[in-house]
C-alpha cells in the first residue's frame, strides 16, 4: 500500500516531447490503468515511475519519499513487462528468486516465498523448467510470480496480456483482478485494451499525445467521456457522432442536421449552451432504441447492414444523412432498406464543441 | 531423378571434400613412411611399411635451434601462451562488447568504430610501434609481453562478436534485471553471459586457432627459447643442415596442427550453432 504523486513529469527526448506536464495522485490500494493508443506516452510514463528512464522534468513521490532520482531496485516497486522478459537461461525457481537473491536474502527464504508465490500462482510444478519449455500463459504467470514474490509497494504492468490469446487474455484478466483483490497493493497497468481498462481499473486515466485526457472511474470515462478522444477511444462498437446545431423541439432538445431532426428527449439543458450554437452530439450504440411508426420524439432511420454477434445484434442506420451503429436485442426483425423510426435516449448523450473537442454538457 | 540428383550433389561434395582433404592426407601418409621410402618412393605412395618413427622423432629428439629434445618443448609454450591470452582476451572482448552494447553514452559508438579500425589493419602495419610500446612496459621478448600483444589484437574482434550478441538480446531483459536489482556486473554474470555461450564458442574456436597458428607476434615478441610451436616448426623444416627428413617434418606439421582441429572437433556443434545465432531469436 504506497501512494504515488506524480507532480508535473516530463519527458522529452531532444526537441520531441513524449510527455506534457503529467500530475497525477494515486492512490493507496488503487489500480490505476493507463489507457492510450501506441505512441501516446503511456510505456514512458510508466518507465519514469520504474526508474528505467529519468524525467526530463517534475518530480515522482511514493508516499513522502522522493524517489526521483533513484534507481529502481531502491523504489520498492516490481514490474512485469509485454515481453514477460524471463531470464532463459534460468529455471522458473531461479527466475522468480533472482530479484530477492540479488537483494541478498537467505537461500532459505527465497526458496520458502518462491514456493509461496508459486503455490498461488499454480505453477508450482513447473519450478524446475526452464522458461523455452513453458506455454505462453505459464510464462505470464512466471512473470507474474517474479513481480509478487518481492512483495513491492507499488505494482507495474506494462501491457502484461498483449501477447495472450483472446480465451487466455480474459482468463488472467479475471487472475489479475483477484490477485489485486487479495493483495491491495498500489497498481499501475499500461494498456491499449479498453475492455482491460474498464474491467481492471479503479480509475482510468487516459493519454493522447503525452497529455492526460481524463482521470476518472471506468464508468465516468465511459459515460461521461471528456472530449471527442476519449469518447471515441473508449468503447466498442465506438461511440456515434453527429455533427449540426441545437434546436428546440417542443419541451426537449433536438440536434439538426443537414435536413434531419434528431430530438433528443431527456438531455438536460447544458448551461451556457444556446439554441442555434453548432455541437458535435455523441450517443452510444445501446442508447439507440427502435419505436412504432406513429411514435413522437423519433427520428427516422434506414437500414444498411446487421451484424449479429450473439448477446446483441449491431445495426447501420443511416440517420440524417449520417452512419450510425445501434446496439438492438437480437432477433429484432429489420431486413435491409427498411425503414425504421428511432429513438435517441437525450439523457445519456455527450455534446463535444466542434473546434476543439471539449466535452459540454 | 531425385535419387539421380542426389547422387550428383553427394559426388560434387566428396570431390570437394578431396579436395581440401588432399594435402592433409599426404601429410599423413607422408609421416607414416620410413625415411628411405620418402626419398625413394613416389609422394603420392601409400607407406608400405608404416611406422611412428618420424613422429617419435619429430616429438621428443628432433634438433631445433641447437637443442635435441623435438617439438614437445614448443608444444608446451604455445599452450603456455594460448591459454592465458585466449580466456584473457574472452574475458575482456565479452565484458567490453556488453558495455558498448549498453549504448549508455553517445560516446560508446564511435569506441567502437574507433575498436573496429584494429580489425581492418594488418598486424603487421603496427608491429614496430608495437615493439616499441611492449618495449616501453618492459615486457618485451617475455612471455607476459606476448600475451598483452595477443589481447590488444585480439580486442576488435571478440568485442565485435560480443557486442553484436549482446545488441539482439531484448532490452525488456536487461531492465528487468535492473528492477531486480541487478547491477553492471551482476546482470553481465546471471543474466547475459550464460545466454552468450554459442557467441563464446566462436569466439574461443577462432581466437585459439589465430592465437595458435600466430608466427609473426611469436617470432617477434616471445623471445629465445619461449617462442610457440609455429616458429619451431619453421625452425625445423627451413633448416639447412644436413638432409631434410621430409617424413619428421610432415608429423611436426601435424602435430603442431592437432589441437587446432581438436578444438574445432570439441566445438564444432556450439560453433556452427553460434555463427546462425544473429539470426535466431531466443
Amino acid at each position: 500500500m504506497q501512494r504515488v504523486r506524480l507532480e508535473a513529469v516530463r519527458k522529452s527526448y531532444g526537441p520531441t516531447t513524449v510527455l506534457e506536464e503529467i500530475s497525477l495522485d494515486i492512490e493507496p490500494g488503487e489500480f490505476l490503468v493507463l489507457l492510450g493508443p501506441s505512441g501516446c506516452g503511456k510505456s514512458t510514463l510508466l518507465n519514469i515511475v520504474a526508474g528505467l528512464e529519468d524525467a526530463s522534468g517534475g518530480r515522482l513521490l511514493f508516499g513522502d519519499r522522493d524517489v526521483t532520482r533513484l534507481p529502481p531496485d531502491e523504489r520498492d516497486i516490481a514490474m512485469v513487462f509485454q515481453s514477460y522478459a524471463l531470464y532463459p537461461t534460468m529455471t522458473v525457481r531461479k527466475n522468480i528468486g533472482f530479484g530477492l537473491k540479488m537483494r541478498g536474502e537467505p537461500a532459505a527464504l527465497v526458496e520458502e516465498r518462491v514456493r509461496e508465490v508459486a503455490a498461488l500462482l499454480q505453477i508450482g510444478h513447473l519450478l524446475d523448467r526452464r522458461p523455452s519449455q513453458l506455454s505462453g500463459g505459464q510464462q505470464q504467470r512466471v512473470a507474474i510470480g517474479r513481480a509478487l514474490v518481492r512483495r513491492p509497494s507499488v505494482f507495474l504492468l506494462d501491457e502484461p496480456l498483449s501477447n495472450l490469446d483472446a480465451k487466455l487474455r480474459a482468463d488472467m484478466r479475471v487472475e489479475l483482478k483477484r490477485l489485486h483483490a487479495e493483495s491491495r497493493r498500489t497498481t499501475l497497468y499500461v494498456t491499449h485494451d479498453q475492455v482491460e481498462a474498464m474491467t481492471l481499473a479503479t480509475r482510468i486515466v487516459v493519454l493522447e499525445k503525452g497529455r492526460i485526457q481524463q482521470c476518472d472511474r471506468p464508468e465516468v470515462v465511459y459515460a461521461r467521456p471528456a472530449n471527442r478522444f476519449v469518447a471515441s477511444f473508449v468503447g466498442a462498437p465506438t461511440m456515434n457522432f453527429v455533427e449540426g446545431r441545437l434546436e428546440a423541439a417542443g419541451d426537449h432538445a433536438a440536434l439538426r442536421a443537414g435536413d434531419g431532426l434528431i430530438p433528443l428527449p431527456g438531455l438536460a439543458p447544458a448551461p451556457g449552451l444556446k439554441v442555434g450554437e453548432p455541437i458535435v452530439l455523441g450517443f452510444r450504440p445501446e442508447h439507440v432504441a427502435t419505436a412504432s411508426a406513429g411514435e413522437t420524439g423519433t427520428v427516422p432511420g434506414r437500414v444498411l447492414m446487421s451484424e449479429p454477434t450473439g448477446p446483441d445484434l449491431y445495426v447501420l442506420f443511416g440517420l440524417a444523412g449520417q452512419t450510425i451503429t445501434a446496439r438492438l436485442p437480437p432477433g429484432t426483425d429489420l431486413p435491409p432498406q427498411a425503414a425504421v423510426p428511432l429513438r435517441l435516449d437525450g439523457a445519456a448523450a455527450s455534446l463535444f464543441r466542434p473546434a476543439d473537442g471539449q466535452r459540454l454538457n | 531423378m531425385n535419387a539421380m540428383r542426389r547422387g550428383a550433389l553427394y559426388l560434387m561434395l566428396t570431390v570437394a571434400a578431396l579436395a581440401v582433404l588432399f594435402p592433409l592426407l599426404v601429410m599423413l601418409s607422408t609421416s607414416l613412411k620410413p625415411l628411405d621410402e620418402v626419398t625413394n618412393g613416389s609422394l603420392f605412395a601409400l607407406p608400405q611399411d608404416p611406422t611412428l618413427d618420424a613422429w617419435r622423432k619429430a616429438w621428443g629428439s628432433a634438433c631445433i635451434s641447437g637443442q635435441c629434445s623435438g617439438l614437445s618443448v614448443w608444444f608446451a609454450n604455445s599452450f603456455a601462451i594460448v591459454i592465458p591470452a585466449l580466456f584473457g582476451s574472452l574475458a575482456l572482448g565479452a565484458i567490453t562488447g556488453y558495455a558498448l552494447s549498453l549504448r549508455s553514452s553517445r560516446w560508446s559508438d564511435l569506441l567502437f568504430a574507433a575498436l573496429l579500425i584494429g580489425l581492418f589493419i594488418p598486424p603487421q602495419v603496427t608491429l614496430y610501434p608495437m615493439i616499441v610500446l611492449v618495449r616501453e612496459m618492459g615486457l618485451f621478448g617475455s612471455l607476459p609481453g606476448l600475451v598483452f600483444v595477443h589481447l590488444v589484437w585480439g580486442l576488435a574482434f571478440v568485442t565485435l562478436l560480443f557486442r553484436n550478441f549482446f545488441l539482439s538480446v531484448p532490452r525488456d531483459l536487461l531492465k528487468s534485471a535492473r528492477v531486480d536489482g541487478a547491477g553492471f556486473l551482476a546482470t553481465f554474470w546471471y543474466v547475459l553471459l550464460p545466454l552468450s555461450l554459442p557467441v563464446a564458442a566462436v569466439a574461443l574456436v577462432l581466437q585459439f586457432t589465430y592465437i595458435w597458428n600466430d608466427f609473426l607476434l611469436g617470432l617477434t615478441f616471445a623471445g629465445p627459447g619461449r617462442q610457440p610451436v609455429t616458429v619451431a616448426l619453421n625452425t625445423l623444416a627451413g633448416s639447412q643442415f644436413g638432409a631434410q627428413e621430409h617424413n619428421v617434418n610432415m608429423a611436426a606439421t601435424v602435430i603442431a596442427a592437432l589441437p587446432t582441429i581438436l578444438v574445432y572437433f570439441l566445438s564444432g556443434r556450439l560453433f556452427v550453432r553460434g555463427i546462425a545465432a544473429g539470426a535466431v531469436k531466443g
